[in-house]
């Protein structure tokens, strides 16, 4: 390689890895502003805001999901498989709403550690199959667990 | 070099040369025309006709087969268009800046495509058209990246400096590339995580995974045809006082 060539290409190399060191120090120094949601986890043990509102996601646990009262209010309970939160939310639900998905909660926490949403939406996850697939999995999961 | 076959080398020497290139992609448009046109009729029938719904979604998942290599196209683009301007930058190759240029309306459009379909597809299954997620936002700014050298590149009347320009601007830009693919797994995001790039196995059933893989090739050689299109009309205009052109026009006017 010719030098004038060599010295570009060295000034170009330097120019990306000088801007990629620069925007990984940037991201890291606002990693907790670029977190999407507070896992329940993070609720639990006080690091989300007290009196602001803030995003709250987990799984809603299986069988949790009660309508007390004739309203439109909804009560479900939150997991990160490690701590639980109580959400209320009064409300129309998405359609991949269920017991066992993943949920991201927009609202704030009441005095009593419950956290009164505003709006639900439905996180999805990443697999993609047939019903039947996803049927015949579950059974054959059931036999294992039941041998 | 040395590692590189001699054909091979001879063959990039020659597309090189603007006169060459020109003639070259127009004897092999009506191949790529074909090849886009039978992966395009056996992607969308594979995924709309033959692949069956999904356990979660039902049919509302087949937006899947625009929106995911509309957007693979988004980031794949992205990166021809800053190493293009790499090697124009460097060993100041006319096509290369040609190749650059001529790239971002392309990735442009198809990373609009991608948020629109995103939002069409977010609203019936998340609850919401738009949310400030790391991906969602990575996503916008490529966009805006693309729409940021189209406008550096049209506002600077000298296209030599202006190629220069665009080219920095993309390599900076390039940065956002890997931000985007690692933001659903860095950062809690509403966007779910990697389907088909993931280091064990996609997390989709095969026969949906084939038609998405036809689509996304699809979209491979529509970039292609349209990259050479563009390329070809950026050539003429750039090269229109030179010989191999004026003696083109005289034959075809004979």
């Amino acid at each position: 390689m010719k030098p004038a060539r060599k010295q570009r290409l060295i000034l170009i190399s330097l120019m990306v890895i000088g801007v990629a060191i620069a925007t990984g120090f940037a991201l890291k120094s606002f990693n907790e502003n670029l977190m999407y949601f507070f896992s329940t986890t993070d609720v639990v043990a006080g690091k989300a805001p007290k009196d602001s509102l803030f995003r709250l996601g987990g799984m809603v646990i299986k069988g949790s999901v009660e309508r007390p009262g004739d309203g439109m209010m909804v009560r479900f309970k939150l997991t990160d498989f490690s701590k639980e939160v109580t959400v209320e939310y009064t409300g129309i639900l998405p359609d991949l709403f269920r017991e066992g998905q993943g949920i991201v909660a927009h609202g704030k926490l009441n005095a009593q550690g419950v956290f009164i949403a505003e709006e639900v939406l439905a996180k999805h996850d990443e697999n993609y199959m047939p019903p039947e697939v996803k049927a015949s999995l579950k059974t054959k999961s059931l036999s294992e667990k039941g041998q | 070099m040395f590692l590189v076959p001699d054909i091979v080398v001879r063959f990039f020497h020659r597309m090189a040369s603007p006169p060459h290139f020109y003639a070259f992609t127009q004897r092999l448009m009506p191949w790529l025309g074909t090849v886009f046109v039978l992966l395009t009729l056996a992607g969308l029938y594979g995924g709309l006709y033959l692949a069956p719904a999904d356990y979660q979604q039902g049919d509302s998942y087949r937006i899947i087969y625009i929106h995911v290599p509309a957007a693979w196209m988004s980031l794949f683009i992205y990166i021809v268009m800053a190493t293009a301007g790499a090697i124009g930058l460097i060993w100041r190759i006319k096509l290369a800046e040609v190749v650059a240029i001529s790239s971002a309306p392309i990735g442009a459009s198809f990373t609009f495509i991608a948020l629109f379909t995103g939002s069409l597809w977010g609203k019936p299954m998340w609850g919401t058209w738009w949310v400030w997620d790391a991906r969602l936002t990575s996503e916008l700014i490529l966009l805006f990246l693309y729409l940021g050298v189209i406008g550096l590149y049209g506002a600077i009347d000298d296209k030599k400096i202006a190629s220069k320009a665009v080219a920095i601007l993309a390599l900076v830009g390039v940065v956002n590339i890997p931000i985007i693919h690692y933001s659903v797994e860095w950062w809690n995001t509403l966007h779910q995580g990697p389907t088909v790039t993931k280091m064990d196995k996609p997390s989709i059933h095969v026969s949906m995974l084939i038609p998405l893989l036809l689509m996304a090739l699809s979209f491979k050689s529509y970039y292609l045809i349209a990259l050479m299109q563009r390329s070809r009309i950026e050539l003429l205009k750039r090269e229109r006082n030179s010989q191999w052109v004026k003696t083109m026009i005289l034959e075809a006017d004979k």
